[in-house]
């Protein structure tokens, strides 16, 4: 149980089964994805730092899996994200200015493209996870061909809320992938500080539902065991919990110290030298000849090109007003909110009254 | 000797103070011992007293606070991190169902002497549900003390005294106020009384009463009105939010005649509705205006983009007290 399954190996080599399933154009695609949401990552830290964005939540170093994660998903399916998981909702259709947005402080920020299930970034840990189980059930329930995914990270499986959400899945048998991005800590907690488990995909067994553990940096093994989850639940047998084991190269958040509780630069260096997601595709995709210098510089400059646009647009969206917070808390306004909503937008009544 | 602390400087050392002073003492919560907690409140303390003292525990805020009922209820004094006061909200069960009730249940051969100390509040441009003040929800709950300091002063003599106290003490950290100011903090353990308010300002004219981080509003407000208007505010920092000091209450309104509640929590059913109805009980003859509430909305704390919009503000306040003045 406590070990990997991997296709593509560190050094760019097969070795694992493609199982006849990936063709060259999704390869190309994936190698794409990275390295635009790598670039998209690391201009969110750069706003932050210059003040035009709020704390940012930064996921470089596990792009396989979410992109991978997301690109094996099909449109009608249900993304249940956390705060870290922008990569894989961008992936699966997210407009970049809406993630842009958000991270400025806008509710706006949240609206999924019409024809997609992308939900909100959940910001308490592990309480999206029971969400996915319930959108897969109505699923199933409506005879629709479609699965939910929710994301989560290593410290969310302490919770309860993971394990009711597990245990749920397997009594319904609910068409729902969780999907762990095991990163080795919760803020400064260590996974071996954090549970006494060995792994995360062993918990399965108590609620006897499938679980692999896979290497969270080899995008060919998302994919594939991705596709298999879902072929399993759209066929009807149920739910799959996913660990794959990733690390953050950057700090929790923006308003994050990590070099008080993790030798920070060393393990960041040593996992981007062995087991970076990008490079090893990269590899591989060069010794196809499917790659070159060429294209990679190529495609930085459209990437580079498509997230300024994005947020030429984030930041020309129109200022939240005031008012604005009333709107949508529900169908109808009630009176009280209303007559708040009068109060805020009257101008002062300060002038003119005697003293 | 005179220094000055932040209020997160205080609660470190009232910490500390109580660690050194108390061996059933003991912290529990996400991230508090080598990363001192997400707001450096236990910086030091898991090198000074150890991890069996200082424990990171799992992420499970059920976990944390139900485990915290057991180890209260069998000799302990744990005191609790919860990183946000919305991420309470998967412990809140131990806590209604339990930590308030044990006393009760078991007609008073067990209780829990614990402290869950939380930031809540606005005003830090945090994330989504990083700034709310549902305080409501724990004032409303018999068996729970709620305390909510606006000073590094009241900070650290609330909760030295909220770690003895022998009921579970909710303890609200106005966030805004963390690094905001310092203050001459005694160096030797002392305590506040869990229970009473403070007359901040005394006037004549106007009763203001706020706690948290509204108290440096209304407290502006009151100055600016002064010297603009010549309106003389008696400013109130409840500290105490469950049980109410009502006796402060009721003095101060029987001498002016006329309030103003403050707070940042949503307006209905907010506590600015529970002293309102302690002034109808206890002295409605004696007022001369109704009285006002300066509030949050009835709406989510919104994102940051608008976030200050939500707070009351010294304008708001200054309004609040005009309407009153003039009625
Ligand atoms: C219920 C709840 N408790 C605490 C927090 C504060 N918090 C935010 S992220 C985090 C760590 C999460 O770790 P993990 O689940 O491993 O995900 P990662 O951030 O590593 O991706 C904590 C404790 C929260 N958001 N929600």
């Amino acid at each position: 149980m406590s070990s990997l399954y991997q296709v593509l190996s560190p050094a760019g080599e097969l070795v694992g089964d493609l199982k006849g399933q990936l063709d060259e154009a999704t390869m190309i695609k994936m190698y794409e994805n990275m390295v635009l949401v790598r670039q998209f990552d690391r201009k969110s830290i750069n706003l932050q730092r210059q003040g035009r964005m709020g704390t940012y939540a930064p996921f470089e170093g596990q792009e396989a899996s979410q992109v991978g994660s997301a690109m094996a998903l099909t449109p009608g399916d249900w993304l249940f994200p956390t705060y870290r998981d922008h990569a894989a909702a961008i992936v699966h259709g997210q407009s970049m200015a809406r993630v842009f947005l958000y991270w400025m402080g806008h509710m706006e920020g949240s609206i999924s493209p019409k024809h997609l299930n992308i939900m909100p970034p959940c910001v308490p840990i592990a309480t999206q996870m029971v969400h996915a189980v319930g959108t897969a059930w109505a699923s199933k329930l409506q005879n629709e061909q479609h699965v939910s995914i929710a994301y989560f990270g290593d410290g969310a499986s302490s919770e309860g809320d993971f394990h009711e959400a597990l245990n749920f899945a397997g009594v319904f048998q609910t068409p729902t992938i969780f999907f762990c991005q095991n990163n080795g800590f919760a803020i400064s907690v260590p996974f071996s500080q954090q549970s006494a488990s060995k792994t995360i995909a062993q918990r399965s067994a108590a609620y006897d539902i499938p679980g692999v553990r896979i290497d969270g940096n080899d995008i060919f093994a998302v994919w594939l065991t991705m596709k298999e989850a879902m072929q399993r639940a759209l066929e009807g047998k149920g739910p799959t919990l996913i660990e794959a084991v990733t690390f953050r190269y950057g700090a929790h958040t923006t308003a994050d110290d990590p070099k008080k509780y993790r030798d920070q630069e060393s393990l960041s260096e040593e996992w981007r030298k062995e087991r970076d997601a990008l490079q090893r595709l990269r590899v591989y995709l060069e010794n196809q000849g499917l790659w070159n210098e060429t294209r990679e510089v190529e495609l930085i400059e459209r990437v580079s090109e498509q997230i300024d646009a994005a947020l030429v647009e984030a930041e020309s969206y129109p200022k939240s007003k005031p008012e604005d917070m009333f709107k949508h808390v529900y169908a109808e306004p009630t009176w009280m909110a209303t007559e708040q909503e009068s109060e805020l937008v009257k101008p002062s009544k300060q002038e003119g009254i005697p003293a | 000797m005179k220094r000055k602390l932040t209020m997160i400087q205080a609660i470190t050392e009232a910490m500390d103070q109580k660690l050194a002073d108390d061996s059933r003492i003991m912290l529990l919560g996400e991230d508090i011992g080598v990363n001192g907690g997400v707001f450096r409140a236990t910086e030091e303390l898991v090198h000074k007293y150890g991890p069996d003292r200082i424990v990171d525990t799992p992420l499970a805020e059920a976990g944390i606070i139900g485990a915290a009922i057991g180890l209260a209820m069998n000799g302990k004094i744990p005191v609790v991190e919860i990183q946000f006061l919305a991420f309470i909200y998967p412990g809140f069960e131990q806590i209604v169902s339990h930590a308030a009730r044990m006393r009760y249940r078991t007609r008073g051969q067990y209780h829990v002497p614990m402290v869950i100390r939380t930031p809540y509040g606005a005003g830090i441009r945090g994330p989504e549900l990083h700034s709310e003040s549902v305080e409501t929800f724990f004032a409303h709950v018999p068996g729970l003390k709620v305390v909510a300091p606006s000073t590094p002063y009241d900070a650290k003599g609330l909760l030295i005294a909220a770690m003895e106290d022998p009921d579970p003490v909710i303890f609200l950290e106005p966030t805004k106020l963390y690094r905001a100011f310092k203050q001459e903090v005694p160096e030797e353990m002392y305590r506040v009384p869990i229970g009473k308010a403070k007359v901040v300002q005394e006037g004549s004219d106007v009763s203001i009463f706020a706690w948290g981080a509204m108290l440096r509003v209304a407290e502006d407000a009151a100055k600016q009105i002064e010297r603009e208007n010549g309106l003389s505010c008696e400013v109130i920092d409840l500290r105490t939010l469950y049980p109410l000091d009502r006796d402060t209450i009721i003095a101060s309104v029987k001498k002016t005649g006329r309030a103003v509640v403050v707070h940042e929590a949503h307006k209905t059913a907010g506590l600015g509705a529970e002293i309102i109805s302690i002034i109808n009980d206890e002295a409605l003859i004696y007022m001369k205006a109704p009285v006002k509430r300066i509030t949050g909305f009835d709406v989510p704390v919104p994102q940051f983009s608008i976030e200050d919009d939500y707070l009351p503000t010294a304008e708001r306040v200054k309004d609040g007290i005009m309407e009153t003045a003039t009625f």
